[in-house]
């Protein structure tokens, strides 16, 4: 089996899981029509965690964490996000997407808005803060992603690792207490994967709490608090990664792996 | 140098070839006509076949061009005086008549003593359009845009002032609404937004109208609609149409998207029933059948009653080009919006309709120049259109019966150079888009 291989070693001293829970799901349950996409899931992810979400392609995992920032609407349980409840009430759902930030497989940058502006759109717009003190916390950003350079152009001119970082960088101008990433390298060329891998694992530096549905096993490894792993909608195993990788439980969960990893 | 790569490699070139000129055959004016022209038996076959046509049509017609008459009096002089010169039987312009009555077919029967109106009117709407059309002109030039409109209404029609004054109030009072209560809730700020102005204008103006104008009668010469005419009366039409019809196209593409099924429903019915019935039939409507709905005695200029459906009709198609251009857009766009938290109008404004709007230009600007052409058909309800309405009146005096091609070759070439000129501004606005953006 492949081992994590970084360049560096990851500082963990601010890796720290609180008590306080971030994201509380009890008994959720989403059908698209006929078809039960997620059955009965509970999860309890508190503040500080790292959580990848692992399972085989349709098995409900970019549902799953689409339903978290209300994406998609769940039609039974509860889903409370930092004590806010997911309803249909508008307050609360705004309220749970400014404090939630998403990163989406194809980044979904607005192409006709300048890097700048893309990330200072939102902060303007939903948070009221004023231009250029928007501004400078975007350069801040994307200076942390390492692309402060590229400001002034166009998504449409950057590669597409460059375009990920920005995407990364405009979900934390928010300033969200908890980040939602969905296949966030599964569009990329293999040799930009690292660089959008050392973004997100900075992150997990600083203690963010996160959620990251990915295929890249060498960062749940090293990364990663939970493993989740899912298959038809349901949870069918969690555990911390060195037990996942190293001793899966259930039969779907080795076959999985077997699949994955190679042999 | 070259001893080194020769132990070790078997070629290495160390001088570059400079690029050498290509052969004639496949440069200028030779290359481009074989080609283009005659690249194979069919291809040569169609550009003779097509030589032979123009020939016709230009050997056909320039006699006619040629045998132009500039001055006279009437058609009798006209072809008097291409009898002398060409003989019997030859056939000539009368370019005479245009000579003669070009104010008509450009300002209809506004009184000639206040052209400059009008006129003003047209420069001006280069100052108002010039921020819209070009984004890099300071912004604050975008207040006069705003301010236009009632600034030309008054203009046209003249009278006194303080009635499009109430109008701006009127505006501006929806404005502030909007403004002082969206903090309380959005959607009572657009009811509020609507119903205040409202109001004011159907129970306010008279009075406030009355009072003003007993205190200061500001007030130039008023003209009424029925002297409108020409091209005055078609850009009036065609250019209110456009300003009126972009916004509601889009208010109506997005009530086709409304997830609220009364909205979404009422601009399906909308669109569909205006896409399915004639232009004809609306204008008849607006002349005829909007009298019966209106209180007896209210005055509802004919002119406004066409822009208005005018603009229904052009909303229609507009509302389905938008829709296009909606529908193009990756669903990740909205969702990216809806994850940052943006709400459904700044999503729209700021993420959504920009995009969807680039995209719809060609379309937009095609049923633009499709609509500033139907504004001819307002023949049909008795106002004087510049290709039929103007031409009859003159036909019918004596001097320029029968006259007949002249008419449609002056009109139609005004009509291009004003359609042809949207058409390119459109591909200037797509190239600038462009390069915008990558
Ligand atoms: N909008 C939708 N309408 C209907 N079915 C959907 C929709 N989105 C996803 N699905 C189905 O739901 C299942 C789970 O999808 P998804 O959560 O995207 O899986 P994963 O991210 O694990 O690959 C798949 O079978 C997919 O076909
Ligand atoms: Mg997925």
């Amino acid at each position: 089996m492949t081992e994590p291989h970084f360049e560096r070693d990851i500082d963990r001293s601010h890796m720290q899981v609180s008590d306080e829970i971030a994201i509380q799901i009890n008994k959720m349950n989403k059908w698209y029509g006929q078809f039960h996409v997620l059955r009965d899931i509970d999860l309890t992810v508190n503040r500080g965690e790292r959580i990848v979400i692992a399972g085989p392609s349709g098995s409900g995992k970019s549902t799953l964490i689409r339903c978290i920032n209300r994406l998609e609407e769940h039609q039974s349980g509860q889903i409370i996000v930092d004590g806010t409840e997911l309803t249909s009430d508008l307050k609360n759902i705004d309220k749970v997407r400014s404090e939630v930030g998403m990163v989406f497989q194809h980044f979904n940058l607005f192409p006709h808005l300048t890097i700048l502006e893309n990330c200072t759109l939102a902060p303007i717009w939903v948070r009221k803060v004023p231009k250029k003190e928007a501004e400078e916390t975007a350069m801040h950003f994307l200076e942390k992603v390492k692309i402060p350079e590229q400001a002034h152009k166009y998504p449409g001119m950057l590669s597409g690792g460059q375009q990920q970082r920005v995407a990364i960088a405009r979900s934390l101008c928010m300033k969200p207490r908890i980040m939602l990433f969905d296949e966030p390298t599964s569009a990329l060329d293999p040799e930009m994967i690292k660089e959008v891998l050392d973004t997100m694992i900075e992150l997990a530096e600083e203690g963010m709490t996160m959620l990251c549905v990915t295929h890249e096993m060498g960062f749940a490894q090293a990364v990663a608090n939970r493993v989740i792993f899912m298959d038809q909608g349901q949870i069918v195993e969690q555990n911390n990664p060195h037990d996942f990788f190293h001793n899966p439980q259930s039969d779907r969960t080795k076959l999985f792996l077997s699949q994955i990893l190679g042999h | 140098m070259s001893d080194t790569h020769a132990q070790s490699t078997a070629f290495v070139r160390e001088t570059m070839l400079p690029a050498k000129p290509a052969p004639v055959t496949q440069t200028g004016a030779v290359r481009w006509l074989r080609e283009n022209l005659f690249s194979g038996p069919v291809n040569t076959a169609l550009t003779l076949i097509g030589l032979f046509f123009v020939y016709t049509l230009v050997t056909h017609f320039y006699p006619w061009f040629r045998h132009s008459v500039w001055n006279a009096n009437s058609m009798a002089e006209c072809r008097a005086a291409i009898t002398a010169s060409f003989g019997d039987g030859a056939t000539g312009a009368c370019w005479a008549m245009i000579r003669e009555r070009w104010h008509q077919f450009i300002f209809g029967f506004y009184p000639p003593e206040l052209y400059w109106r009008p006129i003003a009117v047209f420069v001006l709407l280069f100052v108002a359009l010039a921020p819209v059309l070009f984004t890099h002109l300071p912004r604050i030039l975008l207040c006069f845009s705003v301010v236009y409109p009632l600034v030309a209404i008054w203009l046209l029609w003249g009278g006194s002032i303080w009635p499009v004054t109430m109008v701006a109030v009127g505006f501006v009072l929806g404005w502030l609404m909007l403004r002082l209560l969206s903090g309380v809730g959005s959607i009572l700020a657009i009811v509020a937004a609507v119903v205040v102005p409202v109001l004011f204008w159907v129970f306010a103006v008279g009075p406030l109208d009355d009072a003003l104008t007993s205190v200061l009668p500001l007030a130039i010469e008023p003209v009424a609609s029925d002297r409108f005419g020409g091209f005055l009366l078609a850009i009036t039409i065609g250019v209110g149409g456009i300003v009126m019809s972009l916004p509601l196209g889009v208010i109506l593409a997005l009530g086709r998207q409304s997830n609220m099924f009364l909205i979404k429903t009422f601009s399906v019915i909308f669109i569909e029933f205006i896409r399915g019935v004639p232009l004809i039939t609306l204008l008849f409507v607006a002349s005829l059948l909007l009298n019966y709905f209106l209180p007896p005695g209210t005055n509802f200029d004919i002119i406004l009653r066409v822009m208005i459906l005018v603009t229904l009709f052009a909303a229609a198609y507009i509302a389905e080009v938008i829709r296009g251009g909606l529908a193009a857009l990756p669903r990740g766009q909205y969702e990216a919006a809806d994850a940052l938290g943006l709400d459904y109008w700044k999503a729209q404004r700021l993420i959504i309709l920009p995009q969807a709007l680039k995209i719809s230009i060609p379309g937009i600007v095609s049923t633009f120049i499709g609509m500033f052409k139907d504004t001819t058909l307002v023949t049909f309800v008795g106002l004087f259109d510049p290709l039929k309405g103007i031409p009859d009146f003159i036909r019918a005096d004596f001097n320029w019966k029968g006259i007949y091609w002249e008419p449609f070759i002056f009109v139609g070439t005004i009509f291009f150079i004003l359609n042809f000129s949207m058409s390119r501004y459109s591909m200037y606005l797509e190239r600038k888009l462009k390069r915008d953006h990558r």
